[in-house]
């Protein structure tokens, strides 16, 4: 909550460009990365007499997303142009959907700040991206028309968000569900899943939304956290301060974490959209739909609620397990072989998750076998070596995905469980550490956890927690 | 007879049997392009040396016995806003005045698989719009039968090449009777397809869904020939339609004896010349005579047509055209500071005036807060204006009726728009419901000007067309004015 008196309202927008092998009107490749302007024609870049011809396959996996997100499909659907100048766009109109979009009225249910939250999905259209411009300073302002042309869906929610937290919670869902869907890479750092913000503000209880801003240029999950939080924060010190909202598009700048306005409601181009002539209906058939929906995988929610009813998972962690299908795949291929499915879910959503932020945004590949986690389970429940000593592990196995047993032999992290050794220990710290053992018995139970770090530290991680502590205050209590 | 008097099935006839050269024939009308097209002004791109090569070794595989497409050998043509690759490709505007496209349209393609010889292009309204060819940025062209007035248009260039023999065939482009009104004008057969029929596929769009490609012959066997050649689904253009087609020569001459011809009330009220009126009334008469039977009804949705068009029309071109931004290829204005400047200069001085009234009527048509008034009315005017059609066709064979109000006008006479859009007034129904036309010469006026008449049918029925004009033209066939070149 930004405000005690004000409620944040914010809907998304989502472009997400489709896992098809060719553009979205011409046969140009769609590979990421190559150089400028080899994987563009005279179609894709708007040459005069060139005309578009529909890839099937981006009308297929749009209503595969539509279908995933709880969305009604249209029976007849139709392309429009909106027309605008710009030098990235070589036909002066990007060819999208205005009414008629291939999927509307849909929902996904998303887990946030202990609740779970229904979003509404206003409507999936299918249109083209546009190609890109490289300023490059004293050379001017190159064209690059790789991008033009690229299929992409646009994914419309209804204004349900409350919090940039919400915004997290809807945005990890909608991607997990469009990679298990297959229909996208999803890769925010190259682009094929963006979004912009709409966010207003009112006064708790209000009815009336606010007057909203967009905001464009959001790369990242932390930006969009960021961005929210900042022009949440702006829109109502605007307001209290009795000042006026206006209706605008506003850039997000990462380097200055601020935005900046780019046009207001007045200077909005009127697009002049109209029906594309060069392009005819899209039919869909029922039939179409159910071959389609035929072909949809095991969908996160499907999976979520497994993972709380037979694993007795909370829904929280069940969501977070789920969000990628790689990683769902992992846990339940883990679980299948041991029983402890709750430590397995720890392991993955603390260590894992760490670990694979490390290596960025989108990478979801774990490089230690389930093989090897059940057994390093096993060796924590036959107490052969504690949970504190598995983090020093795990790490070495990520590097390397040597067995468990042979990183512990290795390392002699065997945990220490006998009670002459641990006696010793116990008492050296006690003597060495005369002022915690006063304040103990003073009554201050702190002291005590310093000590039984003290034991930890001199057994280098390995000592049996339980027994420490057992020891600890047997010699104390004395 | 000159052997550039010949028509297309005359010398193929001669060709195949060896009598005549390839060489010979290209020579022939290169030398008569070279002779009269300064005065003429048909031409924009003249490509005489590769058309004799290309005459060479069309003759040379003649005479090696090799297999040769039907079209083999034949000088062709083509209207200056379809692609041709390498070959400069203007829409008669100085905002392409330096465009040669690295691809072919379909059509040219599809004639190239025949082995037609490519003489050049031709000149046209700026972007098609016009009906006198006046609107080139580069010449005028005149009318052969009188070259103080005009060709018609926009297919200007490809109706008097024909009429003055510069050329077998031509192909002009039709979108709201740019091919009808010239051949007409200058007393040439011309056919507008019915749409989807031949692939817009390299056509440089004026109004996308009203553009067809169509071609300019100097009699109807010529177009029937002709057509099967263009006619065709093409994968590469969406709106292209996928259906048989057929053979349009076989039964060609067959007798038109109990064709329930149709003609309009609505096309005989004011504005319609007297002379041109009288020769329409004498057409139908003929066509009784050749065993048909002509009845008069009334299509009231034709007095929206031509509003409805001009709001389709323009709507189209106005985001049509606007890629011509002097970014990416074509003429670019050196008088610029900015992006927007760039964009503001080079269209400025890149468009002639009828294209910016155009551009400007197009874009006020669509803007919010007037699409429902003008865009959507005309679109629900354009149903109408079908089903009227169709409510017609399901108790006649075709409708025979004038192409223009007058005869070819003397040059920068037509100085209203206005004016001059209502010229187009019988031609635009006829592509707001997309459907087929032929325009014949049925007559000549007293100034010796030609005469055409034009016969709509339902869509696809061009095989029954091009019949009733092939009758037609056997037995009524006019020699009428004086070639002036």
């Amino acid at each position: 909550m930004f405000d005690k008196d004000y409620e944040v309202v914010i809907g998304l927008e989502v472009h997400v460009e489709l896992k098809t092998k060719t553009k979205i009107f011409c046969g140009c490749s769609t590979e990421f990365g190559a150089e400028p302007n080899t994987q563009c024609c005279p179609i894709c870049m708007g040459f005069p007499g060139t005309l578009p011809v529909l890839n099937g396959k981006v009308v297929d996996y749009a209503i595969k997303a539509g279908l995933a997100t709880n969305c009604k499909i249209t029976a007849r659907g139709k392309q429009d142009r909106k027309n605008y100048f710009y030098p990235d766009l070589p036909k002066a109109y990007q060819v999208s959907q205005l009414d008629l979009p291939l999927c509307y009225e849909g929902y996904i249910d998303v887990e946030a700040e202990g609740k779970s939250r229904r979003i509404r999905i206003t409507r999936i259209h299918i249109e083209e991206d546009a190609g890109k411009l490289i300023h490059k300073g004293e050379e001017g302002t190159l064209v690059d028309c790789n991008r033009g042309g690229m299929p992409l869906i646009e994914i419309v929610s209804e204004p349900d968000m409350r919090s940039a937290e919400e915004v997290r919670a809807y945005l990890q869902k909608l991607r997990a569900i469009l990679l298990y869907a297959d229909v996208s890479d999803c890769k925010m750092n190259e682009g094929s899943f963006r979004c912009d913000v709409n966010l207003s503000v009112r006064k708790f209880g209000e009815k009336e939304l606010g007057t909203r801003t967009e905001t464009k240029n959001l790369n990242s999950f932390n930006a969009i956290a960021r961005a929210i939080e900042s022009e949440a924060t702006r829109q109502i010190k605007t307001l209290k301060a009795g000042g006026k909202l206006v209706q605008e598009t506003r850039r997000w700048d990462q380097d200055k974490q601020k935005s900046f306005s780019m046009r207001t409601k007045e200077d909005a181009e009127d697009y002049r959209y109209f029906p594309d002539p060069d392009l005819m209906p899209i039919v869909i058939t029922d039939e179409k739909i159910r071959e389609i929906a035929s072909q949809l995988p095991e969908l996160p929610d499907t999976r979520k609620k497994v993972y709380i009813e037979k694993y007795n998972l909370s829904p929280y962690d069940a969501e977070q397990l789920v969000s990628s299908r790689e990683i769902a795949d992992y846990f339940e291929k883990t679980v299948e072989k041991c029983s402890n499915a709750k430590m397995v879910a720890n392991f993955i959503m603390t260590d894992f998750f760490r670990l694979l932020a490390l290596e960025g945004d989108d990478n979801n590949r774990i490089p230690i076998s389930s093989e090897n986690l059940v057994e390093l389970v096993q060796k924590i429940e036959d107490n052969t070596i504690n949970i504190g000593i598995s983090k020093k592990i795990i790490e070495e196995m990520w590097k390397t995905d040597k067995r468990p047993s042979d990183i512990i032999k290795e390392q002699g992290l065997e945990q220490i469980s006998d009670d002459s050794i641990l006696i010793d220990v116990a008492k050296k710290v006690i003597e060495n550490n005369t002022q915690s053992v006063a304040d103990y018995k003073d009554g201050k139970e702190k002291a005590l956890t310093a000590l039984i770090g003290q034991v930890m530290r001199e057994t280098k991680g390995k000592a049996n927690p339980q027994m420490v502590i057992t020891l600890l205050k047997d010699l104390l209590d004395k | 007879m000159s052997l550039y008097r010949l028509t297309l099935h005359e010398l193929k006839g001669k060709m195949d049997k060896k009598e005549i050269s390839s060489e010979e024939v290209t020579q022939c009308f290169l030398d008569r392009i070279a002779a009269l097209d300064e005065k003429l002004g048909a031409y924009l791109t003249l490509c005489d040396k590769k058309a004799l090569e290309k005459a060479r070794e069309i003759d040379q595989k003649r005479m090696a016995g090799e297999l040769l497409g039907d079209l083999a050998g034949i000088p062709v043509a083509i209207k200056d806003n379809m692609c041709t690759k390498g070959l400069l490709t203007t829409c008669g505007s100085k905002i392409l005045g330096n465009f040669s496209p690295p691809y072919d349209a379909t059509v040219m393609e599809k004639l190239h698989g025949e082995d037609i010889v490519l003489l050049g292009k031709l000149n046209m309204d700026e972007f098609a719009m016009g009906g006198s060819t006046e609107s080139s940025f580069f010449k005028k062209t005149r009318n052969p039968w009188d070259l103080e007035r005009v060709p018609g248009g926009s297919s200007g260039g490809s109706a008097a090449c024909i009429a003055a023999h510069e050329a077998v065939f031509s192909l002009g482009s039709d979108t709201g009777g740019s091919i009808r009104q010239p051949a007409s004008f200058c007393g040439v057969v011309g056919m507008k397809p019915t749409y989807g029929a031949v692939s817009r596929y390299g056509l440089i769009a004026f109004a996308s869904s009203l553009d067809q490609i169509g071609p300019l012959t100097k009699d109807v066997r010529d177009m029937a020939i002709v057509m099967n050649k263009i006619v065709g689904h093409d994968r590469k253009d969406s709106t292209s339609a996928p259906v048989e087609y057929g053979n349009y020569e076989e039964g060609l001459d067959s007798d038109i004896k109990g064709m329930k011809i149709a003609i309009v009330k609505e096309h005989y009220g004011e504005g319609l010349n007297s002379e041109v009126k009288q020769s329409l009334m004498k057409a139908a008469e003929n066509f009784r005579k050749l065993g048909a039977t002509v009845d008069e009804v009334s299509m009231t949705s034709l007095d929206y047509a031509l509003p409805a068009y001009y709001i389709i029309s323009s709507a189209e071109a106005s985001s049509n055209l606007a890629r011509f931004d002097g970014i990416k290829y074509g003429f670019r204005s050196e008088n610029y500071e900015n992006l927007l400047e760039l964009y503001k200069e080079t269209r400025n001085e890149g468009f002639g005036k009828e294209v910016k009234r155009r551009i400007l009527l197009g874009t006020y048509a669509l803007s919010s807060g007037y699409y429902d008034a003008y865009y959507k009315k005309a679109q629900q005017v354009r149903t109408l204006v079908r089903r009227d059609f169709e409510k017609v066709f399901e108790n006649y064979d075709f409708i025979v009726g004038p192409v223009a109000p007058t005869t070819a006008y003397k040059i920068g006479e037509m100085t209203n728009p206005v004016e001059s859009y209502m010229g187009d007034i019988y031609t635009v129904p006829v592509n707001i419901a997309g459907l087929p036309a032929i325009a014949i010469n049925c007559g000549w006026d007293s100034k010796g000007l030609p005469i055409g008449m034009q016969l709509i049918g339902k869509g696809f029925s061009e095989k029954t067309l091009l019949k009733a004009a092939y009758a037609y033209e056997q037995e009524y066939k006019e020699e009428g004015g004086k070639l002036h070149v």
